[in-house]
């Protein structure tokens, strides 16, 4: 329990900072940093049981269906990183609460960090493989916010964009490889995925896991060919480039290959391509920060580079090299924190980052420098400090390889070219930065910065050194506990010392610093020749011309299928349709045999009446008002065909809906051209025409497939058998809506709710009128006389015919549809007679809260039956006897058919009142904002 | 009979397509009226069709039409109510506000004779 505390106090704590900044940023950065204290308690509470090997675990089954359990551990590896990253986060906290300026928002800042947090610990203390896709891809998201924070910068934008690509493009590949990995062993459970190894390494699939596996791993480790896109996150804050760059982020790639080596290691495979990447990454990156002036780009490709060092080594696979390699994940995370912290001081104070501008900075900063320069010795591996101690055991481990690569000569020679490259480019950080001659003048006057910027990096650099001279005591055991759980053989007795004799690794050292020195001496020649001339093959072109290749080809394919035109766009819509459900359908036509159709007579002068009235309304079309009633006339004929298909209920909705559709329509045609205006006829035409005769058969021929061959559902079966005993109600169709899709109705409710609100949002601003001011008597000449005593006599009697239908829903064709519309008809015909203004002086009903109420009363229903221990919208009947009415039911149903009958009256009368409303003058000419204003 | 209705869907389809391809708003939105009624009724028609026996249980009664259909284009009739208020809404705010009925908010083409 503890353990999942650790990642949700950070996930939660997110919260915090951007709450407190009420109160200032102090207390932003107060409650990140108490968040952070918070998350490293709890860890620390389960570090001596963890120490002894007895770490803590916890498993809660999240989806049993699919593997995926919360499952967590802190065994050694999880335990060196779960530290790392709350260590140093406590520390980027620190440092990030004086690096941030005063126009930078901190609260998101934190939060942001915060989360980045949270989900890196869920990546480390995962032991499913699933949960820890999950939080890997929460980390990529995280830091995708962390680079882009200065968002107002094209290059942060630009740097963000395309870790996120990168990284989730190997996301994707994570996902898959863990998907084959899980299918192939049969669980995700890291545990016993290590110990199947055996059986997993013979399998087919083992090896198309492990590259897309890898391809993840690779791509957030930045490791060649992918290296390019960490320069290019450098562009955010130096705290987060500190975090992300050291213990985190393109730590998890180091992490994920650690952690899966038990599990998939040992192979021929795994030797050469982690092995090969991982050494070709060290020499690409070390390369490249030789020739970097930007002083957070130099760290970058040396990021780039030790990471490539650590990958090479697990490659290796070896006891020792797996020692080497964890060692120097501590080691590297503790001298590039303060590396980029140190950085970022001088980014902060002096006001640039660029090496030629920069130099002799010994004398202005005293306290940072020396500091500094210890990291810079630190990551050249000198000795006494603790890059040494790591860099001494790879060497070595490069001259006892499990399998042959080349002339035994060749991969130690490229190993003391990398260390003596890495030597180069710490000597020009170092020198470069702060010692030598100082330039004439800084964009800003360097001056020692806040305390709580320098001793962060102070602490990091007293590890370097306490490492470095206590390795035995202070390095060797976490390490040892963190190898072996990162080893598929055991891994005893670690034991570091600064000097073991005269050995070949030592002789590599020395060549590789002697070389580095005299490579940094070189680089005023060799620098601007590689600047200038040679163009480097570069990723990142190869990036940036995919990303502009696919904009263009969605660019015109756009311009093709949607040149903002609407009746384009329409046009290829119902074309591909026709193609695609037309090829569908002929691949089922040969089965058909064609039978004699039966004609029902009937029905033939119903169809005949509709082709009519269809074609008429295709003629008239361009008379709106003559079309309008030729379609109330389909309309009409339509719930003429429900009532003979033994359909009753729809009939009815169909009849009323029909009603308030056409009141609808003329309404608006108020406010629009009478005629539609003729077109010229063209090659559209034809087009047009070909599209509606094949929209035509296609459809034609679909619904005869489906009547000649009806499927038939079990569901309807159950529906049926089920609507008396288990709903109450005899007409089916009701029982469905209100109880066994009720959920379905609800949210259909909902949606009415919605699109009326929505129309009355349209409306507003087209100068609807907020209060109605009319005679109170009905202008006569206006409203003909006649018209309203019917409709006043007819009001009372459409009510009741209302209700009735309400009441007998449930067992009789009727329901809260059916009598919400009739009643709105009902009313609406009072507004048509009388006018506006009359009417609402008789009838104030308020449509907001009329529709509020509707979905509350539905929404109430299902929450009584959750109340009685039932499910959502589960209904509940009882019969009564009542003397004189007999037997009488009652159902929670009719209680949620009301609510839904308030909902449908509200929305109707909100759209149709507040549609007539609108002055006759908005269709003419669009007022300006301040007419709109009186 | 099957074949029957499918000539009714069909024309409607036809007719709604032929509608919604027109260039001013309003024909669109008659043309939308039609597609929904057609595609209400293909859905009714996927439960098969059957005359004089409504889905209202009835003791002695075995068999009935298939009851889903009929809930599903109930709903159907009133959601496509409420969406052609919308559209029809759209349609006057885009007059409203671009002083023109077509569907591009383009000016209207000249009248030729009528």
């Amino acid at each position: 329990m503890t353990l999942l505390l650790v990642i949700l106090i950070p996930l939660l704590g997110a919260m915090l900072p951007p709450l407190m900044m009420r109160w200032g940023r102090g207390a932003s950065a107060g409650s990140a940093i108490l968040v952070t204290l918070a998350a490293l308690g709890a860890w620390g509470s389960m570090v001596p049981a963890a120490l002894r090997g007895e770490g803590a675990t916890f498993k809660l089954p999240w989806i049993p269906a699919l593997g995926l359990n919360l499952s967590l551990t802190l065994d050694g590896l999880a335990l060196l990183f779960s530290g790392l990253i709350l260590g140093i986060g406590l520390l980027v906290v620190l440092y990030a609460k004086d690096y941030l300026y005063k126009s930078d928002p901190m609260g998101r800042f934190f939060a942001y960090l915060l989360l980045f947090m949270g989900a890196m610990l869920g990546v480390v203390l995962s032991a499913n493989l699933l949960l820890t896709v999950v939080f890997w891809e929460l980390t990529s998201i995280t830091s995708f916010l962390l680079i882009g924070f200065w968002g107002h910068r094209a290059d942060a934008r630009r740097g963000a964009r395309m870790a996120l690509t990168i990284t989730g493009l190997g996301g994707l590949c994570f996902l898959g490889g863990a998907l084959l990995l899980g299918h192939l062993a049969g669980t995700f459970e890291i545990a016993e995925l290590t110990s199947l190894r055996d059986s997993t390494l013979s399998h087919g699939w083992y090896v198309p896991a492990l590259v897309l596996i890898l391809l993840g791993a690779f791509t957030k480790s930045a490791q060649f060919p992918f290296q390019f896109w960490l320069p290019q996150a450098m562009a955010a804050p130096t705290p987060v480039s500190s975090y992300l760059h050291s213990a985190t982020m393109v730590k998890a790639g180091v992490f994920l290959i650690a952690r899966l080596h038990p599990a998939l290691g040992g192979s021929e495979v795994w030797f050469y391509l982690v092995g090969g990447v991982g050494l070709a990454t060290l020499l690409v990156g070390a390369f490249l920060a030789n020739l970097a002036y930007d002083l957070k780009g130099l760290l970058a490709y040396s990021t780039v580079s030790h990471l490539g060092l650590i990958v090479a080594l697990l490659g290796i696979g070896t006891q020792y090299a797996v020692v080497a390699a964890i060692f120097h994940i501590l080691n590297h995370a503790l001298f590039k924190a303060s590396l980029f912290m140190s950085a970022g001081i001088v980014d902060h104070q002096a006001g640039t980052r660029d090496l030629r501008s920069l130099g002799g900075l010994w004398r202005l900063l005293p306290f940072t420098a020396p500091l500094a320069l210890i990291a810079a010795a630190a990551m050249a591996g000198l000795p006494p400090l603790n890059g040494f101690l790591s860099k001494e055991l790879f060497l070595e481990q490069t001259l006892e390889l499990p399998f042959a690569a080349g002339p035994w000569w060749l991969v130690p020679a490229l190993a003391t070219l990398g260390a003596l490259l890495s030597m180069g480019y710490a000597v020009r950080f170092g020198v470069n930065t702060f010692l030598g001659p100082q330039p004439k003048t800084f964009p800003k006057p360097p001056i020692e910065p806040p305390w709580g910027m320098r001793i962060p990096v102070a602490l990091l650099v007293a590890g370097c050194v306490a490492i470095g001279l206590l390795p035995d005591l202070l390095g060797a055991p976490i390490v040892e506990l963190a190898a072996a759980a990162s080893s598929y053989l055991e891994v005893e007795g670690v034991h570091f010392a600064l000097w073991h004799g005269f050995t070949p690794a030592l002789l590599m050292s020395g060549i590789a610093i002697v070389g580095g020195v005299g490579l940094w001496y070189l680089q005023r020649w060799f620098v601007p020749v590689f600047d200038q001339s040679i163009p480097l093959p570069s990723g990142e072109r190869l990036f940036r011309a995919t990303i502009a290749g696919l904009v263009d080809l969605s660019r015109s394919a756009k311009r093709a299928f949607h040149p903002g035109k609407l009746q384009t766009a329409i046009a290829w819509m119902i074309l591909s349709v026709v193609l695609l459900v037309g090829s569908a359908l002929l691949v089922k036509l040969p089965r058909w045999t064609p039978s004699p159709a039966d004609i029902d007579p009937s029905l033939l002068g119903g169809v005949a009446l509709l082709l009519l009235a269809i074609g008429a309304a295709l003629y008239f079309h361009r008379r709106r008002a003559v079309s309008l009633a030729i379609l109330g006339a389909v309309g009409l004929l339509l719930s003429m065909g429900f009532v003979y298909l033994s359909a009753p209920d729809l009939a009815l909705t169909q009849l009323s809906v029909e009603v308030s559709t056409i009141v609808l329509m003329l309404l608006a045609l108020h406010l629009l051209p009478a005629q539609s205006v003729k077109e010229r006829v063209g090659l559209h035409h034809l087009r047009d025409g070909v599209l509606a005769l094949g929209a035509a058969v296609v459809v034609g021929t679909l619904t005869w497939l489906l009547l000649i061959d009806p499927p038939t559902s079990a569901t309807s079966a159950y529906y049926l058998a089920q609507s008396k005993p288990g709903g109450g109600g005899t007409n089916v169709v009701n029982v469905i809506l209100v109880d066994f899709r009720g959920f379905d109705t609800f949210g259909e409710v909902i949606v009415l709710g919605i699109a009326a609100l929505g129309v009355y949002a349209m409306l507003f601003g087209m100068g609807l009128p907020t209060r109605w001011t009319r005679p109170e008597t009905p202008d006569e000449s206006a409203y003909p006389l006649m018209l309203g005593v019917v409709a006043r006599v007819l009001l009372p009697l459409a009510l009741v015919v209302g209700i009735y239908l309400f009441l007998r829903g449930h067992n009789e064709p009727g329901g809260g549809f059916v009598a919400g519309l009739v009643f709105s008809a009902a009313i609406i015909l009072q507004y048509l007679a009388s006018g506006i203004g009359w009417t609402q002086h008789k009838m104030n009903i308020p449509f907001h809260p009329l529709i509020a109420l509707g979905i509350f009363v539905a929404g109430l229903t299902g929450v009584i039956a959750i109340a009685f221990g039932q499910p959502f919208l589960r209904s509940w009947f009882e019969y009564y006897h009542v003397p004189i009415l007999g037997e009488i039911e009652l159902a929670s149903a009719m209680a949620f058919d009301l609510g839904v009958t308030l909902t449908v009256v509200g929305g109707l009368l909100m759209v149709l009142v507040n549609l007539s409303k609108l002055p006759r003058s908005t269709s003419v000419r669009p007022l300006t904002l301040a007419e709109e204003e009186d | 009979m099957p074949l029957l209705v499918s000539i009714a869907t069909a024309a409607l389809v036809g007719a709604g397509v032929w509608l919604i391809l027109r260039a001013q708003t309003f024909p669109v939105i008659l043309g939308l009226m039609l597609l929904s009624y057609a595609a209400n009724l293909v859905l009714f028609a996927s439960g098969g069709l059957t005359v004089g026996r409504a889905p209202i249980l009835i003791k002695g009664v075995e068999t009935y039409p298939d009851p889903i259909p009929q809930a599903l284009v109930l709903t159907a009739i009133v959601i496509g109510f409420a969406m052609t208020a919308f559209v029809l809404v759209l349609a006057l705010k885009a007059r409203f506000a671009l002083d023109s009925d077509h569907v591009d908010g383009d000016p209207v083409e000249p009248q030729e004779g009528r």
